[in-house]
């Protein structure tokens, strides 16, 4: 059997050989490389973003067709493909389409984890059955390939389960055994790589597999919640860079372009995320669960924290919001899980043509992804130019009539830009506080995501509206409907 | 050249170019440009293509590769399609 890297040798500085099909592949490959790039870049555009990924899925398909040109597979190499892409296509095709927008993020993370999962099983499979005349880049490539790939597999896959419900953070994570525990993992995939050399297919093959595995789950585990898009998109990183990896151990100079590609974009973002929840990757990598510290700092988040709470009903807010003429909404992940977007379009609907000036507050975090909530938003019709960023927004909530929070908690905290011994201060916050009234639409004094007590409940201007966000939604509707609110502007 | 030095420069020119194609990104996109890089990062179908290839015979290697295949496709197709749902979803006012 062959090994890989020689034949990248040739496929990398072979110069005098080139036939006629080996330069309708390289054009293919490069035409791929262009396409991925211009993907990548219109994905940042918001008018351009739709026909960019599909620019990129393209590109996609381009690299594979070259790749089978290049390199001829056998009837029963055929066979084998088209079992392989049948299930894969099929599984990703239902999964794509039955998904709800609510588990995006569970969902990225699941399909992480299988990209890595992939390059983890190439790695393993040269490493076991090609590594006989591999030379001394292939293995450390078959090395690198294994670590980052497992780490991307089972960290994935613990994020998917903490965001589903289906993981608690476990106590002993939080105490600094945790670190102990994953030193000893990262030392065991250390000796594994560097015993791999020496007996690929042996062994230390086994130890850095599992090692890598068990320290993916290791360090994901104590992250918490509020923390996981962090990382999630650090993750997606890392799939770029199994990728790449994965690109020395077979030899593909496009695989290793995409690769690079994506794991830069990922730490951007991951970078993007950081900033906007003033962590930094180190505090969230390594500071175990922002709630679980939050807890003994600020002396419980429980119901009980609280002393001047006001409520009242969804006819109150209604006569509010009537006589408003600017309206903010803040909305949360708890809106979503309400399924609550299209009651809450409608009645911004309703508010424009009684002449109310309407808005969203969009807090960079919102949901549990950044841009989360404006793809929520987007679901339920919401023109994108109503929904404003926090730095635009903030200035504008002292001439603001009516803020209501629904279903977001953490980021409209004050405390966060007052309260030093708060977890969350110096996390950027939309200051709803500024607003000359406040509703906050909650199920329950519960605390939120983070766990974190929220001063804003307790504030004069503020008053908690209890139920269902959906249900006070429709409340809030009939309610106005019932005032006559929109009928009139509209028959005039 | 070496294979090696050319593949490292590669390494290093795509990582350039990722930092700058991204730079600025509005807080609307940032899912879809993960999961739409996610995606892009399930190239590693070609790596799983080549591994089927190589195996000629050898029927573990086979099913190694066809797994992996699976996987990746799965990450890709999944990926660009409910990037493509989230994207289909963006519409300025006055759009219908």
């Amino acid at each position: 059997m062959t090994n890989f890297l020689l034949n990248a040798g040739n496929l990398f500085s072979d110069g005098n050989l080139l036939s006629h099909s080996k330069l309708l592949t390289d054009g293919i490959d490069l035409v791929a490389v262009l396409l991925l790039g211009l993907g990548i870049k219109g994905l940042s555009k918001v008018r351009s973003a739709r026909g960019a990924n599909q620019l990129a899925a393209v590109a996609m398909a381009l690299a594979v067709l070259g790749l089978l040109i290049e390199i001829r597979p056998e009837p029963v190499a055929w066979l084998w493909i088209a079992a392989g892409s049948a299930a894969g296509g099929l599984a990703g095709l239902i999964t794509a389409q039955r998904v709800p927008m609510t588990a995006m993020p569970e969902v990225v993370a699941l399909f992480n984890g299988c990209g890595g999962l992939a390059s983890l099983l190439v790695a393993v499979g040269v490493a076991l059955f090609d590594s006989a005349d591999a030379d001394i880049v292939a293995l450390v490539s078959i090395a690198i390939s294994v670590f980052v790939g497992a780490i991307t597999f089972t960290g994935s896959i613990v994020a998917m389960a903490k965001l589903q419900g289906w993981l608690n953070t476990p106590a002993w994570t939080q105490s600094s055994l945790r670190h102990g525990v994953n030193i000893a993992l990262a030392v065991l995939a250390l000796v594994g790589a560097v015993l791999l050399p020496g007996d690929p297919a042996g062994l230390p093959l086994w130890l850095l597999v599992i090692g890598s595995s068990l320290l993916g789950v290791g360090v994901t585990l104590p992250i918490g919640g509020a923390d996981m898009p962090v990382v999630i998109s650090l993750l997606n990183s890392y799939s770029g860079v199994a990728a790449a990896a994965a690109g020395f151990v077979v030899g593909s100079q496009l695989l290793i372009v995409a690769g690079a590609m994506v794991g830069a974009a990922g730490l951007i973002l991951t970078q993007v995320m950081c900033t906007a929840m003033n962590r930094s990757l180190l505090s969230v990598l390594f500071g175990g669960a922002l709630g679980a510290s939050g807890a003994t700092v600020g002396g419980g988040g429980s119901e009980a924290g609280y002393t001047r709470i006001t409520s009242c009903s969804p006819e109150e807010c209604a006569m509010a919001l009537e006589q408003a003429e600017r309206v903010v909404f803040v909305p949360g992940y708890g809106l979503a899980v309400a399924q609550a977007q299209h009651a809450l379009r409608e009645l911004s609907k309703l508010l424009e043509n009684h002449g109310v000036e309407v808005s969203y507050a969009i807090h960079p975090v919102a949901g549990r992804m950044p841009g989360h909530m404006n793809v929520l938003l987007a679901e339920a019709d919401v023109p994108y130019e109503q929904l404003v960023e926090m730095d635009t927004i903030n200035p504008e909530f002292p001439r603001t009539d009516v803020v209501i929070v629904l279903g977001a908690n953490d980021v409209v905290n004050p405390d966060a830009k007052s309260d030093p011994s708060s977890p969350l201060y110096g996390m950027p916050v939309l200051e709803v506080d500024q607003a000359r009234q406040v509703f906050v639409v909650k199920r329950s004094l519960g605390a939120g995501y983070a766990g974190i007590a929220n001063a804003l409940f307790e504030l004069p201007q503020t008053a908690m509206v209890f139920g269902d966000a959906k249900a006070v939604l429709n409340g809030l509707l009939s309610e106005l409907r019932s005032m006559g609110v929109g009928k009139a502007k509209v028959a005039a | 050249m070496s294979g090696l030095s050319q593949a490292l420069w590669v390494l290093l020119l795509g990582s350039l170019l990722g930092l700058e194609l991204i730079g600025k990104v509005p807080p609307t996109l940032h899912t879809p440009l993960m999961s739409g890089a996610n995606a892009i990062s399930g190239i590693t179908v070609l790596a799983s293509l080549t591994l089927i290839q190589k195996a000629g015979d050898n029927q573990a290697l086979l099913l190694i590769g066809a797994l992996s295949l699976g996987f990746a496709l799965f990450n890709v197709v999944g990926g660009f399609l409910v990037t493509d749902r989230m994207l289909a979803m963006f519409r300025r006012k006055g759009d219908s």
